[in-house]
């Protein structure tokens, strides 16, 4: 007890200071758990993309993002006819301009396909989609956006293309898409066959055998299950370093605003070191009061930054130009791994002053003014 | 010159320092040139002399905070090594007044005093019991959640003398301890000292300029230039 005492005594004495440090590390840990949340939730997001409906997905080996794959139309049909598949949906993925908006993703998809199939219609009839070379159906924020309506032509890439649907998926990267049937696609993106095949088993624990008989038939494919996918795939791979990296960065310098609290405050309570080391407080004794005293700050600053953090996440998720895309599911590891990293901020951040601390001499430090 | 104890206190040397040297600065300021000192259970000694004659570094050698350049300290006939033996001296064997207070700032009269126990590990409820046995004894039972900076200047001192004696250490070494007291305060402080001393059946070393508490104590001890020059016995 007053061990937190003499804690709380030597934060409250400062209180300025603390709360500057309780910022720093508060707004670094907010920082990093909304772009890790907002990175990780897209990841999730195109992660669902592939998986919907499907367990598995082949693509070409060795390619350093997907837009990049070309699986060709005759392993698609071959593949499809193998009696472990329950369904194979061939899905070519594209990214054009259009007016005022930059980047449009294109999914080129079968009419069969899951996502066309599980979607919400609000606008059109499902059975329309793939009767004409140039019709679209719009995700719905893609409809937003493009400001079109069922009916309408619009203008993507350098193509025209006829709305004949709007639909809502819970993906937000679907719902800012437009869905083209898979020949338009291959037409318009220049490419014989798809991106992926995403594959339904008849057997979900089939999934072994059949990754090995696309290895021995497909050299040149590869099959993932979905969450071997995500977890191998480099550019979510490099999108989560980042994440963490510019986290970290942003943890490092919240840390540093520890350190500098911690010194200042064993410099200024220096003569209060050499009372407790003469009343028989031991060199830990001492170190443990820091080293509390940074923990502290580090924890108030983390519980600080979670708050912040996920009231921020919110607000970007209640943005009209994000809806769906900003995923609000805060995972506990990630709110744990936060919280560790804080504390071993906070700590790191007290071992200079901690040391300082321990090895004041009480003899001379009862001198000092 | 060796200080010895007094006839009149117990056969048994509980403190002695044999031949201690000690200086700063690389030699470059000498500050104890060859002390012997002895104080026997229950003594109560006064160290007097100038300032920068060497009283507080001789306390402090006493202490175990400082270690001499040369020469032997021994508390209840055991030498101080380093750390491990010091830890045990200040929590268990020996108390320190300063003349400063040296009370912690924004912990209470109570907190202050449970330090010691805390460093030491004692139970809460041992430690709470002699928290109440010495503010009862101080006068200061009334004020036990007083923040400091609500004390006077005596309550402060006894407040001091309380954490001191908290751990019930056989020595109390005292630093001027009504040094920055006026005269009254001074006064009333010095004789609860002596009481608690009494009662607890402590042996004092207390360094001081005050020539009359000096007198109140069993021995006095004359310090120049480093040195002991005579034992009196007052």
């Amino acid at each position: 007890m007053i061990f937190l005492k003499l804690i709380l005594t030597s934060l409250g004495r400062h209180r300025i200071r603390s709360f500057i440090s309780i910022a720093g590390i508060a707004f670094s840990v907010a920082a990093m758990l909304t772009i890790v949340t907002v990175l990780q939730g897209a990841v999730g997001m195109f992660s669902g993309i592939l998986s919907s409906d499907s367990e598995i997905i082949v693509f070409e080996r060795n390619v350093s993002d997907l837009f990049f794959s070309n699986v060709s139309p005759e392993a698609a049909r071959v593949i499809a006819g193998w009696p472990k598949v329950q369904h194979a949906d061939p899905v070519l993925f594209g990214i054009v301009s259009s007016l005022d908006h930059p980047i449009v993703t294109c999914f080129g998809v079968t009419s069969s396909d899951a996502r066309i199939r599980n979607a919400a219609w609000l606008r059109g009839e499902r059975a329309d989609f793939g009767q004409h070379a140039d019709d679209v159906v719009l995700g719905e924020r893609a409809a937003e956006f493009l400001n079109a309506t069922l009916g309408a032509h619009v203008q993507i890439g350098h193509g025209t293309f006829h709305v004949i649907g709007i639909v809502r998926t819970a993906n937000g990267f679907e719902d800012g898409g437009v869905f083209m049937p898979l020949k338009s696609a291959q037409d318009f993106f220049h490419k014989d066959g798809s991106s992926v095949i995403t594959i339904k088993l008849r057997n979900k624990d089939e999934g072994a055998a059949f990754k090995s008989e696309v290895k021995a038939k497909y050299p040149n494919l590869i099959a993932l299950e979905d969450e071997e996918f995500t977890h191998s795939y480099s550019q979510f791979k490099i999108l989560k370093a980042t994440a963490w990296a510019v986290g970290g960065c942003g943890l490092l310098l919240g840390g540093l605003g520890v350190a500098n609290t911690m010194i200042m405050s064993v410099f200024t309570r220096i003569r209060e070191i050499a009372i407790l080391r003469v009343n028989g407080f031991s060199t830990s004794q001492i170190g443990g009061t820091i080293f509390g005293e940074s923990a502290l700050v580090a924890l108030l600053g983390a519980v600080t930054g979670l708050v912040i953090g996920t009231a921020f996440l919110f607000a970007l998720k209640l943005i009209p130009s994000l809806h769906g895309y900003v995923d609000v599911s805060i995972q506990p590891l990630v709110v744990l791994t936060v919280i560790v990293l804080a504390l071993f901020t906070g700590v790191a951040g007290a071992l200079y002053p901690a040391i300082y601390a321990m090895r004041i001499r009480a003899v001379e430090a009862l001198r000092f003014e | 010159m060796r200080a010895l104890a007094t006839e009149t206190a117990s056969e048994r040397i509980v403190l002695q320092a044999s031949d201690v040297w000690k200086s700063y600065d690389d030699g470059a300021i000498s500050v104890l040139n060859g002390v012997d000192l002895e104080a026997g259970e229950g003594e109560t000694v006064a160290l007097c002399g100038p300032s920068g004659c060497g009283k507080s570094t001789l306390l402090h050698l006493l202490g175990g905070l400082d270690e001499p350049d040369r020469g032997r300290i021994s508390v209840n006939g055991t030498k101080l090594s380093p750390q491990r033996s010091r830890l045990h001296l200040l929590r268990h064997e020996i108390g320190f007044v300063f003349q400063l207070h040296n009370l912690i700032p924004g912990l209470t009269l109570e907190e202050n005093c449970l330090i010691p126990t805390v460093a030491a590990g004692v139970d809460r409820e041992t430690a709470r019991a002699r928290l109440l046995q010495l503010t009862s004894l101080t006068g200061l039972d009334h004020r036990l959640g007083q923040r400091i900076q609500k004390l006077s200047g005596g309550e402060r001192q006894r407040t001091a003398l309380c954490r001191a004696l908290m751990n019930k250490p056989r020595i109390l070494l005292a630093d001027e301890p009504t040094g920055s007291l006026d005269e009254q305060s001074s006064a009333a402080v010095f004789s609860l000292l002596l009481q608690l001393v009494e009662t607890e059946g402590l042996t004092l070393v207390m360094a001081t300029h005050d020539r009359a508490m000096a007198a109140r104590c069993d021995r006095l001890v004359e310090m120049r230039n480093g040195r002991i020059y005579e034992p009196k016995s007052v």
